[in-house]
């Protein structure tokens, strides 16, 4: 077989001229100034050119990182965006005959797509203004409807390479935002008020006031007192109300003893200001609740980062339908369809609602619903589900049941009631709380009662002295600083958390945790691939150069990875169902299932390997050469590379790891013991019910993370105290994690149990720094040493030590000798030999 | 220095402006969106769009 030897791919990689990826060898125009990976890039390319826009390729590449331009998506009609019922939902009308609305963009992600996007006035007339918000990827849009369809704006979108997709949950964005800009206007005025009233108390310490009418320092004093009176009822009445709500719930949160200080400083403030003396603590106090406020805005910026990019991913589910009526077809907005209707589903796209069949017959990927990952081959009057994927033909669904009716929506009701059950989670900063009271009352009582004997007057301003500096700032700002330092950090990596709770959760369980992992799309990568392989390079050369022609999944999996050959394929036969075959360099060539290679002559080591692969739960793909069985592919769904080694750090870290799937029993085994587990922690067969069942049943012994990626997984991973979905997951299990991994693979998950622990680490040292700190001064208020300008030196200084270990603290991204963890898994996935 | 007594109250009332117009400024969605802007101001520095190349050539030979 000497004369079929390979030559791989020689041809020098071209970029596309448009997003950067390599053009395939057989795209290449050698004449030609710009090449083009697909006709999409081509089309956006000349779009952007007619448009007079080319500034968009010189802005890109001005960017530091490599960014490639989004890719251009397939051609699809947005015909629903013009349907009434759509235009109801999503859009509004403005004077005129203007109508806005807001559309999130796939692919948005530097400051070229901003430059282009807010240019779609000059390449789509009737377009008045494009708005784009680069955190959000949304894009605010104003069009007159006389001169131009939404449609058309879509599908110009669509050519760029920027996908559009309505913003759903408004609602819930317009309160968001709501909140943001409270949150915003507290800061201004307490900032404004601390300003101030420091600006006063500078002129008080200075001591000018010696030489001075007393008149004006009663002034300043008054002033000082008006202006702190307001930074602490507003900007500071989250605190007030923050606490009342905790001991109504009959808790203790950090809230309480900062309400108890802020208060005693108000009153004892009035009440000093009235009388004309005394001492006063605004200037603390008004710094006090900015450094508060800032930290909190900070932490729930970060978060709301992580939940911006889920709510793009939540948006990619198809908004639209191909409804029969009668001979034609016309697309209508997902929530048009009604039962009794008829639709078409075409090949590559997911089912609307449910239904069943009927005419055409094709092949379904269920895996969202089962975990199942072989496709399954459905006919006329099967039942098909909303979200499974139709593979292979054009079929048309008589629908049963569309939105909640169908088995995704019941599925959804079971995320929201597992989120419901969880409830909120006490932070560990707040286990303080309790102790921290009980302490800073007795102390102040001591204080009170030993300066009694010397000087009434004085015992009390010592005590109220001790309640106002040893406010918990530090505490306060430790976690939401360095919980915020962590999520962002996380996220740089590819790791969105959605709330600081489940860090803290992860990294309480001290590692003394389950971990249960989805198998498919988890553990593996959810589609067909080459697993197994037995026979020579030669005849796998052989098996890719035959099946490029194919465009069947088996065909793919098998030409995956494989560089081009050269070698030249003639007589060309796909036989449905069987095989294909074909004459390659003067030898017969024929590749199927073990039926239709029957005849051929098979060694015994080829018959092991083929029943090897039988075991493995995988489908036999042979190869034979002239009437000899050269090559056997074992085909099936293939344990993701980093796989093993992610499963070998986490039970290192102390957690037990279970698979459980809906997948075969035998098949979850087999990858089960690819991984090294345990024959009784590797669980099959499971519906989405009885996963949540397992949940619930292990939460009993202990903190439960799951891991999975599809709906079937989405009420285990809300049931579950941590969630994590991983990259390519569906909407729901997004919409039920707690933590999301845009990387693929499950090496972000070691990440994110490596990089909670190294995060608490950091919360428990700010924790206690600020307490040393709080014992101090609560020693040297007892003495009668904290004077207000002792206050106001230590008190900010406290909190910036906390900070300084915040900020610079490495959590989720550890020095560069440890990165090595993520390349350890780069093994080949392929396992030669049988 | 009775000139406190109109100052002081003076300085709080600029203040209350400067608060006042951050107020107004945060309602109308000025804030919502802090990434997107500085972006927007180093794009338009360039020459814009050719879209009138007549202009542009004018400007080069003011006489």
């Amino acid at each position: 077989m000497t004369a079929l030897s390979a030559q791989p791919g020689t041809i020098g990689t071209t970029a596309c001229t448009h997003c950067g990826l390599d053009v395939p060898a057989g795209l290449v125009e050698h004449d030609a100034e710009h090449q083009f990976c697909c006709e999409g890039c081509r089309a956006a390319f000349h779009v952007i050119h007619e448009g007079g826009l080319a500034k968009f390729y010189a802005l890109r590449e001005r960017e530091e990182v490599a960014m490639r331009a989004a890719r251009p998506s397939r051609a699809r009609a947005y015909a629903e965006f013009d349907d009434p019922s759509f235009q109801n939902l999503y859009c509004r009308a403005c004077a005129g005959n203007l109508r806005s609305t807001e559309l999130l963009l796939e692919g948005v992600h530097c400051a070229a797509c901003v430059w282009l996007l807010e240019k779609l006035p000059t390449l789509v007339p009737g377009v008045i203004e494009a708005r784009l918000n680069l955190r959000r990827a949304s894009l605010r849009l104003v069009w007159s409807e006389d001169q131009v369809r939404l449609s058309t704006i879509a599908r110009t979108l669509a050519t760029l390479g920027y996908a559009p997709h309505p913003a759903r949950g408004r609602t819930a964005e317009d309160i968001r935002r709501a909140d943001d800009r409270r949150a915003l206007i507290r800061i201004a005025v307490a900032g404004a008020c601390a300003g101030n009233v420091m600006l006063l108390f500078i002129a008080l310490y200075a001591g000018l006031f010696d030489a001075m009418d007393p008149a004006h320092v009663q002034l300043f004093r008054w002033a000082s007192m008006g202006l702190s009176v307001i930074a602490i009822l507003w900007p500071g009445g989250v605190f007030f109300r923050g606490a009342w709500a905790a001991i109504r719930a009959r808790t203790l949160t950090l809230d309480v003893p900062l309400a108890l200080g802020f208060g005693a400083g108000l009153v004892w403030g009035v009440v000093n200001t009235i009388r004309g003396t005394g001492d006063l603590y605004f200037d603390s106090l008004a710094a006090l609740i900015l450094f508060l406020l800032v930290g909190r805005f900070i932490q729930h910026r970060q978060q709301r980062t992580a939940a911006d990019s889920v709510e793009l991913l939540f948006s990619l589910t198809p908004t639209s339908a191909r409804v029969v009526d009668g001979e034609a077809t016309r697309e209508v907005p997902i929530d048009a369809i009604r039962e009794g209707q008829l639709v078409e589903v075409l090949a590559g796209e997911s089912f609307p609602a449910d239904g069943a069949i009927e005419t055409g017959e094709t092949r379904v990927d269920r895996s969202l619903l089962t975990g199942e990952s072989r496709p399954v081959r459905l006919d006329v009057g099967d039942v098909v589900h909303a979200g499974t994927v139709n593979m292979s033909g054009v079929v048309r669904v008589r629908v049963t049941a569309t939105g909640e009716a169908t088995r995704v929506g019941q599925l959804m009701r079971l995320v929201e009631e597992g989120s419901r059950r969880k409830g909120a989670v006490v932070q560990f900063a707040d286990t303080f709380a309790g102790w921290f009271i009980l302490a800073i009352l007795i102390l102040s009582t001591v204080t009170a009662a030993l300066w009694w004997q010397t000087s009434p007057q004085r015992a009390i301003d010592h005590a109220i002295a001790l309640l106002i500096a040893t406010c918990p700032c530090g505490l306060g700002l430790a976690t939401p600083l360095a919980m915020t330092v962590a999520l962002g950090q996380a996220a740089r990596r590819g790791i969105l958390i959605k709330g600081a709770e489940s860090v803290e959760q992860i990294a309480r369980s001290g590692g003394a945790g389950v971990i249960i992992l989805d198998k498919t799309g988890t553990i593996t990568r959810g589609r067909t691939a080459l697993v197994q392989w037995w026979g020579s390079s030669e005849a796998r050369s052989i098996a890719a150069a035959v099946e490029v022609m194919s465009s069947h999944h088996v065909a793919r999996a098998l030409t995956d990875g494989m560089p081009t050959t050269g070698l030249v394929v003639a007589n060309f036969q796909e036989h449905t169902g069987q095989g294909v075959t074909a004459v390659v360099g003067g030898h017969n060539v024929r590749i199927g299932s073990s039926t239709f290679t029957q005849h051929a002559a098979t060694s015994d080591e080829a018959r092991a390997a083929l029943a090897t692969a039988q075991q493995c739960g995988l489908s036999p793909v042979v190869v034979v050469v002239n009437d000899v069985v050269v090559g056997i592919a074992g085909l099936g769904d293939a344990v993701r590379p980093d796989a093993a080694a992610s499963v070998q750090a986490l039970t290192a870290m102390g957690w037990r790891v279970i698979v459980a799937s809906g997948d075969a029993p035998h098949v979850v085994a087999a990858v089960g013991a690819a991984l090294g587990l345990r024959p009784q922690d590797c669980l099959g067969g499971l519906t989405p019910e009885q996963k949540t069942q397992l949940v619930r049943n292990t939460r009993g012994l202990g903190p439960v993370v799951m891991v999975g990626d599809g709906v079937n997984d989405a009420p285990a991973l809300a049931e579950a105290t941590v969630g994590i979905a991983v990259h390519g997951g569906a909407e729901a299990s997004l919409a039920a994690a707690d933590i999301y991994t845009s990387r693929e693979g499950l090496a972000p998950v070691v990440d994110v149990m490596a990089g909670s622990q190294r995060a608490m680490r950091v919360v428990k040292r700010a924790i206690v720094v600020s307490i040393v700190y709080n014992v101090v001064v609560a020693g040297l208020a007892m003495a009668g040493m904290v004077t207000p300008l002792a206050a106001a030196i230590l008190m900010p200084a406290a909190s910036l030590s906390v900070l300084a270990i915040c900020v610079r603290a490495r959590t989720f991204e550890p020095k560069p000798a440890h990165d090595e963890s993520e390349s350890m898994g780069a093994a080949p996935a392929l396992q030669g030999g049988a | 220095m009775a000139v406190l007594y109109i100052v002081l109250p003076l300085a709080f009332i600029v203040a209350a402006a400067g608060i006042l117009a951050f107020i107004w400024a945060a309602r109308r969605g000025e804030f919502d969106d802090l990434d997107t802007p500085p972006l927007r101001a180093i794009m338009d520095d360039d020459p814009a769009v050719p879209t009138s190349p007549t202009q542009s050539s004018a400007s080069q030979h003011p006489q």
